[in-house]
């Protein structure tokens, strides 16, 4: 028998933190769910409230459980198998975010191959395209709807060429720091894990700079500008938000490293902070072929 | 060294023995793969009588021609409501349930591989259903707008209950991807020294297969309610043509996870059945391997055949034949399954408890369902079908007698080792042939309505429909009531009867039966040796 077939998976004792976050997710659900339906009406409710409540809690228990864990992790409760349940974990949870963007892709693409030509009567769509809006004209990007909305196209060069190299550099800086975290280096390890924040910070901020842009007089580019707009804010947007929390997490983990934290062997949280980056890069990559070049 | 780590795991096991609370806080707190699959057993029976209740509701309105009972708005949310609440409030989470009792049992592991995440994935699901169910009173009323919310019922002309159903949808999303995460690690890295993939129960392999597709199909399904959401509240216009959107561009997007989700509620079901056939029949299931490989033939199959529910909205006709044929495909994996069922039992010493009636059944009507899904897949008969009552019959053969009677097989197949005691038999058959009778008479006379021409989802109907509605209605009142004698069956056999040995079925096999019954809190903390 070797060691590693006894080695007894760690089963937590009860604990409080899921049925917080439940409550929690209750709260943000309900509160937002109100919020969004009295919008249109303009009128105040306890929507707002209710979801401001519930993120509060939210992120305390985020705080509160991930440190029972990492208590567990330093006081070595954790196994080999272990650290393999939490890494195929975050590798199942990323695959699904990867689906979750797969579905807005799929829309723009649907939009651009299908729904925009048939509206201008391709295929078999003539009628289409003479009796609903004889003098729509598909283009893309769709600078100019159907029921005439015009807006103006983002183009690739510029902001978001730089967020391009910014991110593509903030993914190597972060693999410079796993390296330097396997060979024990926690200097260089900071440095180059302090960079990598400091490019998503960067990232970040161009990303708003990028949506004043858009939003200023002299582009007209809005959340409602038809279809062009619905996917470049749906699809830049939900990046920023992974690119934030992304962010987050790798602060997270530098107050860890500073903290002495992780074993050139053992660094699971490290890890998946930057899975997490390199996927949010791999996405950007993608948005910037289909949203911005083609 | 070794001896070491023994003694030291140990002692740990022994504190959190004492850790065991009571009370509320058990429930609230736990981490036990065995409290968190009761909790989800129970929920979804629950879940089941809520949304059996509005059935009842839409039995009695079609009971007899002309608006009755209810208005139509109110009609069109009994549908919708009761399709979203069995759909993932009922059938989903039993099968949930049973992967948490189950699958660390069958593989000889501690528990679940992430025991506080799976206390979560549950604890958020009532409250997902709490925010449905609110709707009904908070704003214009509940969803209307049908389980599969085509735009642009639900961004144009909702009743404003959208917001509150994407944001339940969202939970309900999260808890079915975290649980699914559950079930693809522990199955992964938890199984015990020996346990290749191969030597695995084939229920395991069902759920693993099943977990995957739930990773794959859930995030589009928020991907899509998100996309509805802003459509009503936020001016965008993906599902609006006047956008430069479309709304066949929504069922596009929906099917891609619709009809992966139909088979996430179909293959547990399979895996359920392949573990009670051979158990009864006293032969081991015959081709195993076959069994694997044609549920992972379906489970990739079923990303490519969406389209098939959008033969009608003129697609271009390559579209349509593709999906066609690839739809008919899927009858042959589907093919090799049953007959691998009846293989199994061919010249087995069978007999006919309750859990292999319900087999029985479920191998028969499953079938009827999966015909009269190859009859929808043809695209010119389906022009014809769509939106009748004859699609109403096959989607209720294929969940109701498929995914919902292989429930009630596994229930009675393992409730001895749950709860240590021997269900009452005799109840139990009452049950079976209740539920057999009336379901058929329920949802049989259904296919010659669609046939007919009765639309779905209408509150009224044709004079000529009169008479076959009004012994569906029967037939629908008398499996309502049916579902009541399984209720008293487990109460009884929570509360006691004849005690269950560890193994009561003579014919079973499986880890779960090498432990006492009931199962005791904690199994296999030293995994078992498989040779
Ligand atoms: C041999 C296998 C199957 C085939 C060929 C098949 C085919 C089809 C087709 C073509 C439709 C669309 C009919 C229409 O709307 O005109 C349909 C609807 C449906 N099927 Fe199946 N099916 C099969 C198995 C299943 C299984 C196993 C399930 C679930 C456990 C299922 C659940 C459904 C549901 C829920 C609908 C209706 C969705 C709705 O419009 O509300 N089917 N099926
Ligand atoms: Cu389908």
């Amino acid at each position: 028998m070797t060691t590693k077939e006894y080695e007894t998976y760690y089963v937590p004792a009860q604990s409080h933190w899921p049925i917080v976050g439940a409550v929690a997710l209750f709260f943000i659900a309900l509160g937002a769910g109100k919020y969004v339906s009295m919008l249109e009406s303009g009128e105040s409710s306890w929507g707002g409230w209710m979801l401001l409540a519930g993120l509060a809690m939210c992120i305390y228990m985020v705080y509160g459980w991930f440190s029972n864990v990492i208590q567990e992790s330093m006081s070595g409760k954790y196994s080999h198998q272990m650290d393999n349940s939490f890494k195929q974990g975050m590798s199942w949870f990323i695959f699904s975010e990867v689906m979750f963007f797969a579905a807005f892709f799929g829309a723009l693409l649907y939009a651009r191959v299908f729904s925009v030509p048939w509206l201008d009567g391709a295929g078999n769509n003539f009628m289409t395209g003479e009796v609903l809006w004889p003098e729509f004209t598909a283009t893309w990007p769709l600078i100019k709807t159907p029921d005439g909305t015009e807006t103006t196209a983002m183009g690739w060069y510029g902001l978001p060429l730089l967020n391009t190299i910014l991110l593509l550099t903030s993914s190597v800086t972060a693999h410079f720091a796993h390296v330097a975290l396997e060979q024990d280096k926690r200097k260089q390890l900071k440095v180059w894990l302090g960079l990598t924040i400091l490019l998503g910070l960067t990232f970040l901020f161009f990303q708003v700079e990028e949506y004043a842009h858009g939003y200023s007089e002299e582009m007209k580019l809005y959340l409602d500008s038809g279809i062009y707009g619905n996917t470049f804010y749906m699809l830049t947007g939900f990046h920023g938000m992974h690119v934030t929390l992304g962010t987050i997490m790798l602060i997270a983990v530098f107050f860890r490293v500073l903290k002495g934290h992780f074993t050139p062997k053992n660094h699971f949280a490290f890890q998946a902070a930057s899975w997490y980056w390199h996927f949010v890069d791999v996405v950007w990559v993608l948005l910037f072929f289909f949203v911005y070049i083609i | 060294m070794t001896t070491d780590v023994i003694q030291d795991t140990d002692h740990q096991h022994d504190e959190h023995h004492d850790h065991k609370m009571t009370g509320l806080k058990r429930w609230l707190y736990t981490t036990n793969h065995k409290d968190i699959g009761s909790m989800y057993l129970w929920f979804s029976f629950i879940m089941f009588l809520v949304g059996g209740a509005m059935a009842m509701v839409i039995r009695a309105e079609l009971f007899q021609p002309g608006l009755q009972i209810i208005e139509p708005d109110f009609f069109n949310q009994m549908t919708t409501v009761h399709g979203l609440i069995m759909v993932f409030g009922a059938i989903m989470p039993a099968f949930t349930g049973l992967a948490n009792w189950m699958i660390p049992m069958m593989v000889g592991a501690p528990d679940m591989a992430l025991p506080r995440l799976n206390n979560w994935s549950f604890w958020i699901l009532p409250f997902a259903f709490s925010i449905l169910l609110m709707s009904f009173f908070i704003g214009g009323g509940a969803p209307n707008f049908g389980w599969t919310f085509y735009a642009p019922l639900s961004t144009t002309y909702s009743n404003g209950s959208t917001a509150f159903f994407v944001f339940a949808v969202h939970i309900m999303g999260i808890s079915s991807i975290m649980g699914a995460i559950n079930i693809v690690v522990t199955i992964m890295n938890m199984r015990a020294p020996g346990m290749t993939y191969m030597k695995m129960p084939l229920f395991v392999w069902t759920f693993f297969i099943t977990a995957y597709l739930l990773i794959a199909v859930m995030p589009v399904l928020a991907g899509t309610v998100t996309m509805v959401l802003t459509d009503t509240y936020f001016g965008t216009s993906f599902f609006d043509a006047a956008g430069g959107g479309d709304p066949v561009m929504f069922q596009h997007i929906f099917w891609f996870f619709g009809h992966p989700e139909v088979y996430i509620m179909i293959l547990p079901a399979f895996g359920i059945v392949s573990t009670t056939i051979p158990a009864f029949s006293r032969k081991p299931l015959f081709g195993y391997s076959s069994m694997v490989y044609a549920t992972a033939s379906i489970a990739f199959l079923s990303f490519i055949v969406w389209a098939h529910h959008m033969f009608t909205t003129g697609m271009p006709l390559f579209g349509e034949l593709f999906f066609m044929y690839c739809t008919m495909l899927i009858a042959v994996p589907t093919g090799v399954k049953v007959f691998n069922w009846v293989a199994t039992m061919w010249r087995g010493a069978i007999s006919f408890e309750t859990p292999m009636l319900f087999s029985l059944a479920f191998v028969i009507l499953f079938t009827i369902g999966g015909f009269s899904g190859l009859m929808l897949a043809m695209t010119p008969v389906d022009f014809q079908y769509h939106d009748t009552y004859f699609v109403v019959a096959h989607f209720h053969y294929v969940l109701v007698t498929g995914a919902l009677f292989s429930i009630y097989a596994g229930a009675y197949y393992w409730l001895p080792k749950w709860t240590g005691y021997m269900y009452d038999d005799a109840l139990s058959k009452w049950h079976f042939w209740c539920s057999l009778i009336s379901v058929n008479l329920l949802f049989f006379p259904m296919h010659f309505l669609g046939l007919a021409g009765m639309p779905r989802r209408i509150p009224d109907y044709a004079l000529q429909f009169a008479d076959f509605n009004k012994w569906v209605s029967i037939g629908g009142f008398a499996f309502g009531l049916s579902q009541l004698i399984f209720l008293a069956v487990v109460i009884k056999c929570i509360k006691g009867g004849k005690k269950a040995e560890a193994k009561p079925w003579d014919g079973a096999e499986g880890l779960e039966w090498t432990v006492p019954s009931p199962a005791p809190y904690h199994t296999f903390e030293k995994p078992p040796k498989i040779d």
